[in-house]
């Protein structure tokens, strides 16, 4: 087996999209996006008069951190190890894969329980740890859900906004043997109790707990989760050896730093002001420690970022996963996450899976966009989401890539936008006679060089002459 | 005649930036703004030079075409007191990405960015620059106002254009109950990706239809040509119109996609 056959690389887009728009299920499901997210991001956001000044805060200790990363990664590194653990770098998915499945065979681990890791997900690591043999559990209850339908997050904090508990329920029936089959899961409340019971059992025989990090401190050699079920601390805790994945960006330098970009996540996240957990974990269990796992290792992955370090594409680095751009997006809201075919979907994922696996693996992220802004006035960290797209369509443009009919419209159209009177001339000849064509009707509803715009809706025709022509012929009567 | 707030600039000199859709399209609002300046006092002149601002290059990465346009813009409009749009996205486009474009460009850069803090979107510079507080028209009718999302958040235009409907004779006014979101034009993106355009529109539909208004407002053509263009397919009888056309009081015209009727 070739090894970065395992690496997890992005589909094909615009299949996706008219699959997505068919189905039901995912468009009710897709509402929960609007009526949940969005309203109680607002409502923590107009509590807080100065989340302005903490977003400016945030975007500066981000900024910051990128601009010495080489050296707070040192700092971070020499932290950790004096608390007791260890730090194994990982340029790229597949390094990461083999570190931590040998850190796993040390500690002769049979089971391995996990927090929710989008970048484990980046780097495939469930399957890679189940091809030899490791049994993996999923511990958040909507990345079990995923597990035991073999499926995939559509969302980077809520990976089964997708799904309605209808269907979650069959799948507990399904997966969760050994119970009566008639059970109650008709409310949210009963998958959470009887998540918790099957999860419960593999919490409590893991050998390995591996989580993934909100945030890395510098100054104390601290990972950070941030989660509202608590699975993340059962994870980190009970097993013999705890295993933090986490991406170099997540670092920032203080304790204090990582507090003011906490402030910013949750509200930007969940609407929540704190999540239910806050959790921070540093090294081993000391020797008068009571719980806590023996061993302590973080696995940084590199996996492209050092490469968009210095580049246009460096504001990327500063997101915080909140999701908030996911949540505001209508082209999300419409497909969902799954449609973008990549692991990181909505604007985010537009501009970062590009810059992780070249323009080619995804041409369509960065131009699926109607530009209407919603992303970056929401972004904690103030990426500027849009311009970052449209640099992505200037690379692909300046490669020849979109299609020559594109190309050669968009350049047609140029070479007269760029000389006026032959502009003039062609557009004062040409709107008369759609105007006529139109008599009696006002628009189209066919027209063969429009049909991409007629295939859904009618195209209004122009009133008659032009305003500059009819501009002229008034002032000279 | 329009009633104005004292303090005003007395006769400033208006180049119209008249868009190419309302070139093309509906030469209706080019003179409904023509107008509406002159009314408050402003002297318009509508430079012949002009085409387009060149946001289809921009935003389909083509950077060199777009500068070029942009620099042809700053050179025409670059000698009036103020550049006036009745769109947001285009005089978004001069205000915020001319800089940006041109930032480079020894010889432009400045010359972009002097432009670009003379130019407004249409009813902004009515409210904000000339002072007006009303406007001498009619119409009566239930209209709901859709923000482009450039007006919305670029320009952060919200309050001008209601301030001066609600001076219209009979106009009431019912909100969206989701104002903030796109109605999925997004210029080229409407045509590249139709099918998610399209689902953006509908979802613009339900609020719209949820308002019970008969017409949909709004200060750009690109989004009116999208959401007409759509409820027309849909079967539906609501009338969509720039705002320019009502504040001037310039309806006689067939609203966007509209025949005239037979007399």
């Amino acid at each position: 087996m070739s090894k970065a056959s395992e690496d997890v690389l992005p589909q094909a887009f615009k299949a996706g999209v008219a699959q997505a728009l068919a189905d039901e299920d995912l468009q009710r499901a897709l509402l929960n996006v609007k009526r949940g997210f969005i309203a109680k991001r607002a409502k923590a956001v107009a509590k807080l008069p100065e989340f302005g000044q903490l977003r400016d805060e945030g975007r500066a200790i981000k900024d910051h951190t990128l601009q010495h990363l080489d050296l707070y990664l040192e700092i971070y590194e020499r932290n950790v190890a004096e608390s007791g653990g260890q730090v194994h770098f990982a340029p790229t998915s597949e390094d990461a894969r083999d570190i931590v499945l040998r850190l796993c065979r040390e500690a002769d681990a049979r089971l391995v329980t996990k927090g929710k890791s989008m970048v484990s997900e980046e780097i495939g690591l469930d399957a890679h740890l189940e091809a030899a043999g490791i049994e993996v559990a999923e511990t958040d209850l909507g990345e079990h859900i995923l597990q035991i339908r073999g499926d995939t997050p559509s969302h980077i904090i809520a990976p089964v906004i997708h799904l309605n508990k209808e269907e979650i329920a069959k799948d507990f029936v399904r997966a969760h043997a050994g119970l009566p089959a008639k059970r109650p899961l008709a409310t949210v409340e009963d998958l959470v109790a009887e998540a918790r019971a099957v999860l419960r059992q593999k919490f409590l025989s893991a050998q390995v707990g591996i989580t993934g990090a909100n945030l890395l401190i510098a100054e104390t050699g601290s990972s950070v989760i941030v989660t509202n079920e608590g699975n993340g601390d059962l994870t980190a805790a009970l097993p013999g050896t705890h295993i933090v994945v986490a991406s170099i960006e997540k670092l920032v330098p203080t304790l204090e730093d990582a507090c003011t970009i906490l402030r910013l996540l949750a509200r930007s996240a969940t609407g929540q002001e704190i999540t239910t957990y806050t959790s921070f974990t540093t090294g081993p269990a000391r020797q008068s420690d009571v719980d806590g796992p023996r061993a302590y290792h973080v696995v940084l992955l590199d996996n492209g970022r050092s490469a968009i370090l210095g580049g246009d594409f460096q504001d990327m680095l500063r997101c915080i996963r909140c999701g908030a751009c996911l949540n505001h997006c209508p082209v999300y809201g419409a497909i969902g996450g799954h449609a973008y075919g990549s692991l990181y979907p909505g604007p985010m994922g537009a501009v970062l899976t590009p810059a992780l696996y070249g323009i080619d693996q995804a041409r369509d992220l960065p131009n699926a966009s109607s530009f209407c802004g919603r992303c970056e006035e929401v972004c904690p960290m103030a990426i500027p989401l849009p311009s970052l797209m449209r640099r992505w369509r200037e690379r692909d443009f300046d490669r020849g890539d979109p299609p020559w009919q594109q190309r050669l419209a968009l350049k047609i159209w140029a070479f007269a936008a760029k000389r006026p009177r032959l502009y003039r001339a062609l557009s004062g000849a040409l709107m008369p006679l759609l105007a006529r064509a139109a008599v009696g009707k006002g628009r189209f509803r066919r027209l063969p060089f429009a049909a991409a715009w007629t295939g859904t809706r009618d195209l209004p025709a122009p009133q008659g002459e032009t305003f500059h022509t009819l501009y002229r012929k008034r002032r000279q009567p | 005649m329009t009633e104005k707030a004292a303090g005003t600039q007395a006769n400033p000199r208006v180049g119209l930036f008249v868009t190419c859709l309302v070139d093309l399209i509906r030469p209706s609002v080019g003179f409904a703004a023509v107008k509406l300046l002159r009314d408050a006092g402003a002297t318009v002149e509508v430079p012949p030079s002009q085409t387009c601002c060149g946001q289809p290059a921009y935003n389909s990465g083509d950077r060199g075409d777009a500068a070029a346009i942009a620099r042809q813009v700053v050179e025409t409009f670059e000698g009036y007191d103020y550049v006036v749009a009745p769109s947001g996205s285009c005089a978004g486009m001069i205000k915020l990405h001319y800089p940006r474009l041109l930032a480079e460009d020894v010889a432009f850069a400045w010359r972009a960015a002097a432009l670009a803090a003379k130019t407004f979107e249409l009813t902004s510079f009515l409210v904000e620059v000339l002072q007006v507080r009303r406007v001498d028209a009619r119409f009566a009718a239930n209209v709901t106002y859709h923000d482009s999302c450039s007006n919305l958040r670029e320009l952060k235009v919200r309050q001008a254009p209601r301030l001066l409907l609600g001076s219209v004779e009979g106009l009431r006014l019912t909100e969206l109950e989701e104002s903030e979101i796109c109605c999925g034009f997004g210029g080229a993106f409407s045509v590249k990706y139709p099918e998610i355009a399209t689902a953006m529109a509908d979802a613009k539909l339900r609020d719209v239809a949820k308002s019970g208004a008969g017409h949909v407002l709004a200060g750009d053509l690109g989004c009116l040509l999208h959401i007409a263009g759509r409820l027309a397919r849909d079967g539906s009888a609501v009338e969509c119109r720039h705002v320019a056309e009502v504040l001037a009081g310039m309806t006689d015209a067939p609203a966007i996609g509209q025949a005239r009727k037979a007399e």
